[in-house]
Order: structure tokens, then sequence, then C-alpha cells
């Protein structure tokens, strides 16, 4: 159970720091931008097959694109990332609940 | 020939004790509504020894005396009576084909409260109060109402106060279809989602009683008997449609569809283990 918990901080940190880390060193363009919303789409829709979408994740795709339209495409991809890192976490979150919500169960 | 028969009692004395000892587990993972009814009810009990049990049905007001006094002079004047008389007109009021919400239910709606969810075997899925009373309006050429406020805050309201006192009843038929969703639902109760890292079971299990931020938590034992609920937080009513949404929303989850699949179940699950708690609602909540 304690595992399992520090296991999804760990990969949240993880996650928050590359895409903290990649955000850093962007020199954006349009096309990284695309790239990289596109991933993070992606993985957001992965997450909503296994019906574990994070609201957070959403706010940052929203701020991605606001980003992009206003022409600030580091920012936009800085956001994409970050809502990449959150998809993926969540997705990391519905495939080890599916064992791990036994360990809650009043028994 | 004597070395291949020591191996074949070998493999069958290997896979004989493979399967007795997965028996177990296999036991421990297979649903037994009735036991964890009781585990339920035992664990809210022993955790909360002064709480009598039929009062669990009034959520943070039975974990603590001064807000179970706020809410015993709440009651003298209860937020939620406009919303009632609403309701009660609401069902007496003939659709536009002459026929009425007491056509659609056992007893005319009276006093069945209690009986909701329930198991449709035709259907192979749960059927909650919220989704018949939409059934009812569609099958008579009305509109469906939203399912987390309102209108079907109102009729749930005075359904459920025709109700009050009588004891949760859900049923789970013989039927793997039945069980398959009481597992779904329980399920969903307990894994944990959002990047809060949350389950319902956080909240309502772990810590009722403790604080988040102003609020009190409410027991998960008998936690849906008070439904529908006038919120101060929501400045009006709500039902359960909404009460488990806005749960999702808070916890930074994308909540599901009203009347998802995976809410009726919860609300299944959460019902069946509240089973002999008594109906209060309407409600009041902080």
């Amino acid at each position: 159970m304690r595992t399992n918990i520090q296991k999804f901080t760990f990969a949240l940190a993880s996650a928050m720091l590359i895409a903290g880390a990649t955000s850093v060193l962007a020199t954006g363009s349009e096309a990284d931008f695309k790239a990289a919303y596109a991933a993070a789409e992606a993985a957001n829709k992965e997450a909503g097959a296994l019906r574990n979408q994070w609201t957070t994740t959403s706010a940052s795709l929203a701020a991605a694109k606001k980003a992009a339209d206003a022409g600030d495409f580091d920012r936009a991809i800085a956001s994409s990332k970050e809502a990449e890192a959150l998809a993926k976490a969540s997705i990391f979150q519905a495939t080890s609940e599916k064992e791990a919500w036994k360990a809650l169960k009043i028994r | 020939m004597r070395s291949a028969i020591h191996f074949v009692s070998a493999a069958l004395a290997l896979a004989a004790l493979a399967f007795t000892s997965m028996s177990p587990a296999i036991a421990a993972d297979a649903p037994d509504p009735a036991a964890d009814a009781k585990a339920f009810r035992k664990f809210f009990t022993q955790k909360f020894p002064k709480v009598e049990p039929r009062d669990f049905v009034n959520g943070p007001y039975s974990m603590n005396e001064d807000m179970h006094r706020q809410w015993e002079e709440k009651e003298q004047f209860p937020p939620y009576e406009f919303s009632l008389e609403m309701g009660k007109e609401m069902f007496a009021t003939p659709f536009k084909n002459g026929r009425s919400y007491a056509d659609c239910f056992p007893n005319q709606g009276i006093g069945i409260r209690q009986n909701y969810p329930y198991f449709d075997e035709k259907e192979g899925k749960v059927v909650t109060l919220e989704l018949a009373l939409n059934r009812c309006r569609e099958v008579n050429g009305e509109a469906p109402f939203s399912y987390v406020k309102d209108e079907m805050a109102a009729l749930t309201a005075y359904m459920a106060f025709t109700s009050r006192g009588k004891p949760f009843d859900i049923k789970i038929p013989n039927d793997p279809r039945a069980l398959d969703a009481y597992q779904n639902g329980e399920r969903y109760f307990y894994t944990r989602r959002g990047q809060l890292n949350f389950s319902c079971a956080t909240c309502h299990v772990q810590a009722p009683g403790e604080r988040v931020r102003a609020e009190v938590l409410a027991p998960a034992f008998g936690i849906l008997n008070a439904m529908p609920i006038y919120r101060s937080e929501w400045s009006g009513m709500g039902t359960i449609s909404r009460r488990f949404t806005t749960c999702n929303s808070q916890i930074r989850a994308v909540p599901l569809n009203p009347q998802d699949e995976e809410y009726r179940d919860l609300e299944y699950y959460l019902s069946y283990v509240s089973n002999g708690l008594p109906i209060s609602g309407p409600g009041a909540r902080p």
C-alpha cells in the first residue's frame, strides 16, 4: 500500500521533473509545439480510455493552446510537456489501481 | 517406466498443491456482498462506538455533538423545504399525455425510495431512482431533466420524504451480472483517482469525522440515505449524481457523465452496504 503510494509519487515527480527540464531547454517553434501537443493529447486520450483523466491535464492542454494562439511557443511547449507528464501519471495510476484498490477494502 | 510414473505423480501432487494454495486467494477475491455489508457496519460502529447506528445517516452531524445540535435547530426550518414542496407539486402534475410519475412506479411512487437502485434483470444493468424518473418522463413524451439539481433534486426529495424511516432494502438477485455490477461499484469506491490520488474511501472510510478545510467528512456508512441534500456550499439542492461528480472534480479527476454505468454501480454498492439504515432524505449539509 505505502509502496504503491511511493511508486506513484516517484513516477509523478520524475515525470514533472522531465517536463520541467525539457521546458527549460526548449527553444520552441510551431512544429515543436504541434509535436508536443499531439503527444500530450494522445496520452490524455489513453487515460480517457482507462476512464481516468485528470482535470489538471485538461487545464495544461488548454494553457498550451492559449499560449500557442498568442505565438508564445516556448510556453506552449512547456505546457504541452506538463500535460503529457500528467496524462502519463494518470495512466500509471489507473494501471496500478487495477489491483491496488483491494488493499483499501474493509474486510 | 517407473521414473515416468514418479514424474506424473510429482506433477499431479504439484498441481494439487498449487490448486489448494490458490483457492484461498481466489476465495478472498470472490465477491461476498453479505460479508462485505457485515464488515462495513462493524468497521463504522467500532470506529464510532458512541454513534447510534441509525444516526450515521446524518453524515457529518453524527460525528460531532456541536454540529448535531446545529442540525437539530436547522431542521426546524429546513433549507430543502422549498425543493420538497416543488417536488410534491411536480409529482402530482400530470404530463401532457395525461399520465403521471405515479404511473411509472410501484405503489404509485410513494414510500419506495429504499428499494432504489435495483438491478434490472431484463436490462442487465442497475437502475437508479434518478434514471427511472427520467425514463418515466421520456416514455411519456417529456424531455429529461438534468441529473444534478433543480427539478431532479425536487422530485427525488419528495420521493425520499415519503420513504423516511424505511430501511434501505437493496437486493442483489441471483444473477452473475448483478454481482458484477456490485463488484464494479465496490472497485470504483476503493480505486484512487485524480491528481490528488484519492479514492472515495480515502475520505469516507479512512477519515470520517476529520476535517478537510472547514468540512467535516461524512462516514460512507449511510452516506446516501439523506440524498438529495441542500448544501450551503452549493447554495442549493444536489442529487446523488451531483455528489459523485463534484467529489471527482474536487480530487482533480475528470468526472464521468451522470448516470454512467460506474456511478450507477457505485450507488448500488454504497446503498447495499447501508442496508438496514433508514432513509432520511431530503437532507441538509454545510
